[in-house]
């Protein structure tokens, strides 16, 4: 039988095997399926190693109280004890070999995230005590009347 | 030359033959497979409950979370987000997520979009709440499903991740996920998606979203393990789930959800 006829077949059978060569090139070796089934397993497995790599930034006031137990013990016993240290004096990361890092949020807007009043009786909202910052000393810092750290004591006089 | 029929037929059916001998050298018979597809037997599932109760609406969960995962703090993507609901006595619900919540709700008016603000009177609130959501590691997870490259997949606690060296940026699973939490990353340019802080939680820690909440609203646990106090609310109080008839089977539980949450 004349070539022709088997020539496709050659071709289609390069075709396959330089499929299977870059198949073998570019697959990682440890791709395959995973715990979780062929459906939603198929992965790269050393990939989970990679994502459980990442650096915690946000360590905790368990951290901070390592070296700041009396701002730890003076929130802790009041009516703010239940907010982090991270939430307004940023992520504790670089801290404290690199003081700059903490980035500490004194402003009227983040006293407001809890304290703007919104009568939202259906939600937690509704039960905190809140001011209008339109009416309530507009421009002032709350932080120069009210100390955060304990909101029963005045704040830092200028 | 010529060929008769029976030989044509004969000739044809080796070809075919020959061809689907190197096509099934492509995939061999992987008993990891089957095994695979049987009950696990882990000892961690994370689920996520949500109390929307004690949410008031502060979005320190969605600053944590976004500088925690490096996700640029200007762009108007977040893995998590907080909405409001105000639903007014003539019957309508009104939403709104200005920033996904980074700065918290700092107006009582609603945001409508293209900067536009709506107005509601006090009076006029039937009731108002506030709704953090996230990822609902579903135990059928369409993104993962639509997935073409093996990107993104689920690990054996749960969690659905994405590889970014793997990750062509398709767009599949962002249009896939009926609950919109996926993304594209601004800096990387590929899928991007809550992962219950996977660094976080396997480490023995909470999520930065969790620490970060002052009132309680969002907890995370394992449901494998009966003690978890999270586990016990799930399996004792009344408890739901987001977009329950899509057949996802979220894994984020939700306290007083109403029917106008969506």
């Amino acid at each position: 039988m004349k070539s022709h006829v088997w020539r496709p077949l050659y071709v289609v059978l390069v075709i396959i095997a330089l499929v299977l060569v870059a198949r073998e090139v570019l697959v990682p070796d440890d791709f395959g399926i995973g715990e979780r089934g062929y459906m939603y397993g198929w992965h790269r497995p050393s990939n989970e190693q990679q994502w459980k790599d990442v650096k915690v930034k946000y360590r905790t006031a368990e951290y901070c109280k390592e070296c700041h137990r009396e701002k730890y013990d003076e929130i802790k016993t009041s009516p703010h004890a239940n907010i982090n240290c991270e939430n307004c004096h940023g992520p504790a990361l670089g801290h404290p070999d690199d003081p700059k890092t903490l980035d500490t949020d004194r402003s009227r807007e983040l006293c407001a995230r809890c304290h703007f009043r919104l009568e939202y009786a259906a939600s937690g909202r509704g039960k905190i005590r809140g001011i209008d910052p339109k009416t309530h000393n507009p421009g002032l810092d709350c932080v120069i009347c009210h100390w955060p750290h304990d909101p029963r004591k005045e704040g830092h006089k200028q | 030359m010529t060929i008769s029929r029976r030989s044509f037929c004969k000739k044809s059916l080796l070809i075919a033959g020959g061809l689907v001998i190197p096509l099934s050298a492509l995939e061999l018979f992987d008993p990891k497979r089957l095994l695979a597809e049987k009950n696990d037997g882990n000892k961690t599932r994370w689920v996520f409950l949500v109390d929307t109760h004690k949410c008031v609406g502060c979005g320190f969960c969605v600053k944590a979370c976004k500088i925690e995962n490096d996700i640029p703090y200007d762009a108007n993507v977040t893995r998590t987000w907080v909405e409001r609901y105000v639903i007014t006595k003539d019957g309508k619900t009104h939403i709104d997520s200005p920033k996904g919540a980074r700065d918290g709700f700092p107006t009582s008016s609603i945001d409508i979009g293209h900067g536009k603000m709506e107005q509601i009177r006090d009076e006029e609130i039937d009731k108002a709440f506030f709704v953090p959501k996230l990822c609902n590691q579903c135990d059928n997870p369409p993104c993962v499903q639509v997935c073409p490259v093996g990107a993104t997949y689920q690990t054996a606690d749960g969690v659905v991740l994405v590889d970014r060296e793997w990750c062509i940026g398709c767009g599949y699973c962002i249009m896939g996920c009926p609950y919109g939490v996926r993304f594209f990353h601004p800096v990387h340019h590929v899928a991007e998606k809550c992962n219950f802080c996977y660094h976080r939680i396997t480490k023995g820690m909470q999520t930065a979203c969790v620490d970060s909440c002052a009132f309680g609203a969002r907890r995370i646990g394992n449901l494998k393990d009966p003690d978890d106090p999270v586990t016990k609310v799930i399996m004792t109080e009344r408890v739901n789930v987001l977009k329950e008839e899509y057949g996802t089977k979220p894994q984020v539980f939700y306290l007083g959800l109403t029917k106008e949450v969506k």
